[in-house]
């Protein structure tokens, strides 16, 4: 615990925001300082030829931004000087998962098919935190088009998790987790369709959170699956997490899926949720189909002690049944499936990104096409590509896609008939903790398994934060616990995970992330390992 | 198989063709359909494009709300149920001219259905089409292919310019129509002419067939004579002007008929229409290439509409073409067979203007059905195309009342002004063509006339006034015909001391 | 339960536009066979009679103004290209010479 422990980086958001407020360091000093972190914590290209084996170290973000974002902080830093009036978060610098598109940085969804890419516009949510002066340190890793749940479908090499480097940081949003949970960025952005963002949070032990669809802007997130997209916040901690929720929501016009309706207010339910007897009224929902058989023992231990500090304080918790759940995966992966097939069509070697000719035979722009898509897209891109296409395709439209639909109105009624006896629902983030690289990637199906918990709040667009509860006794890995509201009853989350989390930390005496084996301790170990 | 084909009486001899149409009518927004890049024609390759029309990663559509409510309109215009849920679907496939190797448009739940369409044949013979649905979506890009003759076939390699792409469309689908016999090729011209004047009139549209505003493919089989059974169809693409599809569907008709003669099968098909030989040629054959996998868009949420909005629109509904020509008619005061050659003509609205800009119904009729289709055809366009304006011809009719010109010179003048040298005042002016008025100029051309032909001065002083013709025309020579040709005669018969 | 052959994934490869060569084919079979078997279910779930959705909410008329708004210049659209020619997009013969 020496390196760890840097007084700038070990700070949350909300209190690098008080420390910038009142002088007690600068942005300048604080975005270095994460810089810093980022350049002992990455480790170096295993190849400096192929990018596809990644770093020996956290391999957490595949751009760093450090000229642009020191600037950025330096102008903070100004404006602050000269006494203008500056966002809350003004100077705290962010993450961005790579699969946001920004100017002045590539964007490659860690795919192949768009390494090199620059593209000409931002994304939405990144006007929004450039609108609130946050300074971007880069871009993280994911799995291929976020699809996956281990970032090890990543074309530039898998992230490892901060608290095992031979274990998965989940994905697809394993990038942006890890760099939160090992202190490389006080605030990340990730996408979650299935899980992408809370599954990662779970197994690093950091804060996710999923926001109502349509709650925050999709403009210029490249599209996986768009009926179940949603960008949001990954942190350290539920305030952070609801301060960035402030600043990232919200209408846009450019998204005909937004919800025209202002985002929040969620810090002040935060703050609310942490004091004493918060939770007093709040009646929260065990979900039956998400317990018991399937769940590691650790983990539906620490769910269970969770439970109890919920009920301590003030919470009264009953069991609820949502009998469709059972079918929600099958559902999850035909629907998702199918509008990858489509999303992924214009990857075609046309316009942008990868071209790749055939290796023999004529030269048309069909075989072109055929050629590039075969060597930009990665095996599990593949997969989902071709299992959509099968679930779309005459003659099987019916019994696939159109009887996942119809599963989907069950998940909703099922989410609707659970809240008219609760105000939130709650159930473990993930049913492991974080599993070894290299487990799961020849076996598909239990990688989808994994997902079992996070996918019904997608489908219904029902917004869900994961809050860290410990670690699993029989192997020493952060577990999550998943809390889920009503569509756009998102301030909902932030109270009751902000009321577990103080519970838990008063347990601890701290935050669970302090307990993190020193990193480039680690990176060392291996390296040296490896090197034997 | 041979592309012989088979006299059209011959075929008609024999067989029943059932025809089809899909018109595709481009809107005439200032934006495309899903995204603010604008809407325009003829502008540099790959400038009126956005993120959205590039279909760049992380781009989202929004819809354009003038172009559902020009839908609406037109659906309301074909006397369709507008949808009171309408959805959006995309329509799977690769193809480089369309950006996301997908379209965006609607399926099963389009914003009209179950409409028709009254159609006028050229005799005034009466037709009505059955619509089963109009739906929106968006155009494509363009593509150029060089080397080879720039054609599709033989190309090196090819150009996109996606400038097009996204432009808001329309897509009328009628009903099998059956029934019209040896007449099918001219119905086929009268209903894309009466689609063409429907979003011309509801101004939704510039309805420019050789911009692409208007396209029609063109559905053609054919039964045997008294049968119920539908052949196989074939889809003639491609047919882009009126006589065009006229011609398309003849020949498709000829086809299929000396194919079946043969004993041979109608393969089911795209084809494509060639102007220049007058020929459909086969594209690909309808495959499994052909699972578009149509699905609801996920990125653009339901159309809903309500009687109140539907009122709205229907209020804002310009006079039904039918119902204009009658009122047309009876105010100019044409008859039966003079309004219906106007019609046909296509000249209605620019003599409607013509009246308006301050011409009488007789003159703009004269101009509009004379010389400006006479020229037109010659050059082969409409004439309202020609570039004759309703203020040309108010402004030569006034010339030629102020005596400053003859017709003659007039239609000299028209020629010009279309040819873009001005308006008819400023052509008079810079070519020196008004009529010689100037009375000491044109005595003397008269004297000299007379004296050059005194046998014919003689007969006309012995009373044979109608001998001064022959004066006139020597005096019409003389000055290059800019003379008044009644002033000469009366200056020929006041020298002569004859009375007129 | 419907074993997903070769074939079949072959015409799916051709359909996505993803050259396959003859192992991907087999192990691709095999392994969508396996992914379809695990999400069949979904056609034995209580869905009669249960209409299907297709957004998470029930939005309607999300529609934008008919205004021009900011476009890429030519430069900005061909700056990422694989290939351009005369300020357009160039693209290798769309069909085959015969």
């Amino acid at each position: 615990m020496t390196t760890n422990q840097n007084a700038l980086i070990t700070l949350s958001a909300s209190e690098a925001a008080e420390g910038l407020r009142n002088g007690d360091f600068t942005s300048e000093q604080l975005t270095q300082a994460h810089l810093d972190r980022i350049e002992t914590t990455e480790g170096t290209a295993v190849d400096a030829e192929d990018r596809s084996l990644g770093k020996t170290g956290l391999n957490a973000f595949l751009h760093v931004n450090a000229e642009q974002a020191l600037d950025d902080a330096r102008q903070v830093d100004a404006d602050r000087a000269a006494g203008k009036q500056l966002p809350p978060l003004a100077g705290v610098p962010i993450a961005v998962k790579d699969l946001i598109v920004t100017t002045g940085q590539p964007t490659t969804a860690a795919s192949r098919m768009l390494e090199g890419w620059m593209s000409p516009y931002d994304a939405t949510v990144v006007q929004k935190i450039r609108e609130a002066r946050l300074p971007i340190l880069g871009k993280t890793n994911l799995d291929e088009f976020a699809m996956g749940s281990s970032t090890e479908h990543s074309a530039f090499g898998c992230t490892r998790n901060p608290w095992d480097l031979d274990r998965i940081p989940g994905g697809s949003g394993g990038g942006s987790a890890a760099a939160v949970s090992a202190f490389q960025a006080p605030l990340a952005l990730g996408t979650d369709t299935g899980g992408s963002i809370r599954q990662p949070a779970s197994v690093t032990g950091s804060v996710g959170v999923k926001p109502t669809y349509g709650s925050v802007s999709r403009y210029g997130v490249i599209a996986m699956a768009s009926s179940l997209d949603q960008v949001g916040p990954v942190t350290r901690t539920v305030r952070d997490a609801a301060a960035l929720h402030e600043v990232i929501g919200g209408y846009d016009a450019r998204d005909s899926t937004s919800i025209n309706e202002p985002a929040g207010p969620y810090l002040a339910e935060a703050e609310k949720g942490a004091t004493e007897g918060g939770l007093k009224g709040l009646k929260i929902g065990v979900v039956k189909e998400l317990t018991g058989d399937g769940f590691q023992s650790g983990v539906s231990q620490r769910f269970q002690e969770s439970l109890e500090l919920l009920r301590a304080a003030g919470a009264e918790i009953v069991e609820v049944s949502t009998p469709h759940f059972d079918h929600a995966l099958g559902a999850y992966y035909l629907i998702m499936a199918s509008e990858v097939s489509s999303n992924l069509a214009k990857y075609d070697g046309v316009r942008f990104g990868l071209r790749k000719l055939p290796e023999e035979g004529p030269v048309t722009i069909e075989r072109v096409m055929s050629a590039t898509r075969a060597a930009g897209f990665g095996p599990e891109a593949k997969r989902r590509i071709i299992l959509g296409t099968y679930a779309l395709s005459a003659g099987y439209y019916d019994a696939y896609y159109g009887s996942a639909q119809k599963v989907r109105t069950l998940v909703q009624r099922d989410f609707t008939n659970a809240f008219e006896q609760v105000d939130v629902l709650v159930s473990p983030t993930s049913p492991t903790t974080a599993f070894k690289l290299g487990e799961k990637t020849d076996d598909p199906v239990s990688m989808y398994l994994n997902d079992i918990a996070t996918i019904p709040t997608n489908l219904a667009g029902v917004p869900a934060i994961s809050v860290p509860a410990g670690l699993a006794p029989e192997n020493g890995l952060p577990v999550g616990v998943q809390f889920m509201a009503p569509v756009k009853e998102d301030a909902r989350l932030y109270r009751v995970g902000a009321g577990l989390e103080a519970a838990l930390q008063q347990q601890w005496g701290g935050g669970l992330l302090d307990q993190l084996p020193d990193t480039e301790s680690l990176i060392a170990a291996r390296t040296q390992g490896s090197a034997k | 198989m041979s592309d012989e084909i088979l006299s059209f009486d011959e075929a008609m001899a024999k067989y029943d063709p059932v025809l089809g149409f899909e018109v595709h009518v481009e809107l005439n927004t200032k934006t495309k359909m899903f995204d603010d890049a604008p809407n325009a024609f003829g502008d540099e390759p790959n400038t009126n494009i956005t993120p959205v029309s590039l279909g760049l990663p992380g781009v989202l559509p929004k819809v354009n709300g003038t172009a559902v409510e020009s839908a609406i309109k037109l659906g309301l215009a074909l006397g369709c149920d507008i949808a009171p849920v309408s959805h959006f679907a995309r329509k799977n496939y690769f193809y480089p001219d369309t950006p996301k190797n997908f379209q965006t448009s609607q399926y099963d739940e389009p914003i009209a259905e179950n409409g028709s369409v009254d159609i006028e044949l050229e005799d005034g013979t009466q037709f009505t089409v059955e619509i089963e649905r109009a739906h929106m979506e968006e155009d494509a890009g363009k593509l150029s292919h060089k080397g080879g003759a720039g054609r599709i076939q033989g190309a090196e390699y090819s150009l996109v310019d996606y400038n097009r792409s996204g432009v808001p469309l329309i897509e009328i689908v009628t009903r099998p129509i059956r029934g019209a016999g040896e007449r099918a090729p001219e119905l086929a011209k009268a209903y894309v002419k009466a689609i063409r004047e429907i979003v011309k009139n509801l101004g939704i549209s510039d309805a420019r067939m050789e911009r692409g505003n208007v396209r029609c493919d063109a559905n053609v089989s054919l039964s045997p004579k008294g049968s119920e059974t539908l052949g196989t169809r074939t889809e003639t693409k491609n047919v882009n002007s009126m006589r065009a599809v006229e011609r398309a569907v003849r020949y498709e008709i000829c086809r299929h008929a000396a194919v079946l003669d043969a004993g041979e099968q109608i393969v089911q098909e795209t084809r494509h229409w060639h102007e220049d030989t007058r020929e459909t040629t086969s594209g690909r054959p309808k495959s499994d290439a052909d699972d578009y996998r149509y699905f609801p868009e996920p990125d653009l949420v339901p159309v809903v509409t309500n009687a109140e909005w539907i009122e709205r629109l229907r209020a804002e509904l310009p006079e039904p073409p039918a119902e204009r020509r009658r009122r047309l008619q009876a105010d100019w005061g044409y008859s039966d067979e003079e309004f219906r050659d106007v019609v046909n003509a296509g000249v209605m609205t620019e003599i409607e203007e013509t009246i308006a800009a301050g011409a009488s119904a007789s003159v703009a009729r004269k101009w509009w059905m004379g010389e400006i289709s006479r020229l037109a055809k010659v050059r082969e366009i409409d004439p309202g195309d020609l570039g004759a304006s309703p203020e040309t011809v108010v402004e030569l009719d006034g010339l030629i009342q102020e005596g400053k010109i003859n017709d003659k010179i007039a239609r000299q003048v028209l020629e010009h002004v279309v040819d873009g040298e001005g308006t008819p005042g400023e052509v008079v002016e810079k070519r020196g063509l008004a009529v010689v008025s100037d009375e000491g100029e044109l005595s003397s051309a008269v004297d000299d006339a007379l004296a050059s032909m005194p046998d014919v001065a003689e007969k006309i002083r012995g009373g044979k006034v109608q001998a001064a013709g022959a004066v006139v025309g020597q005096v019409m020579k003389a000055t290059r015909g800019q003379a008044d040709a009644a002033r000469v005669r009366e200056l020929i018969l006041e020298k002569l001391g004859v009375e007129g | 339960m419907t074993a997903i052959t070769r074939d079949q994934v072959a015409h799916l490869a051709a359909l996505a536009h993803i050259e396959m060569d003859e192992t991907e084919l087999e192990s691709m079979s095999s392994e969508l066979d396996g992914i379809v078997g695990a999400v069949q279910s979904v056609s034995a779930a209580p869905i009669d009679d249960v209409p299907p959705t297709s957004h998470p909410l029930p939005l309607s008329n999300a529609f934008r103004e008919d205004v021009v708004g900011e476009t890429l210049t030519n430069d900005e659209a061909l700056n990422n290209a694989p290939d351009a020619e005369d300020g357009q997009f160039k693209v290798p013969a769309i069909l085959d010479e015969d």
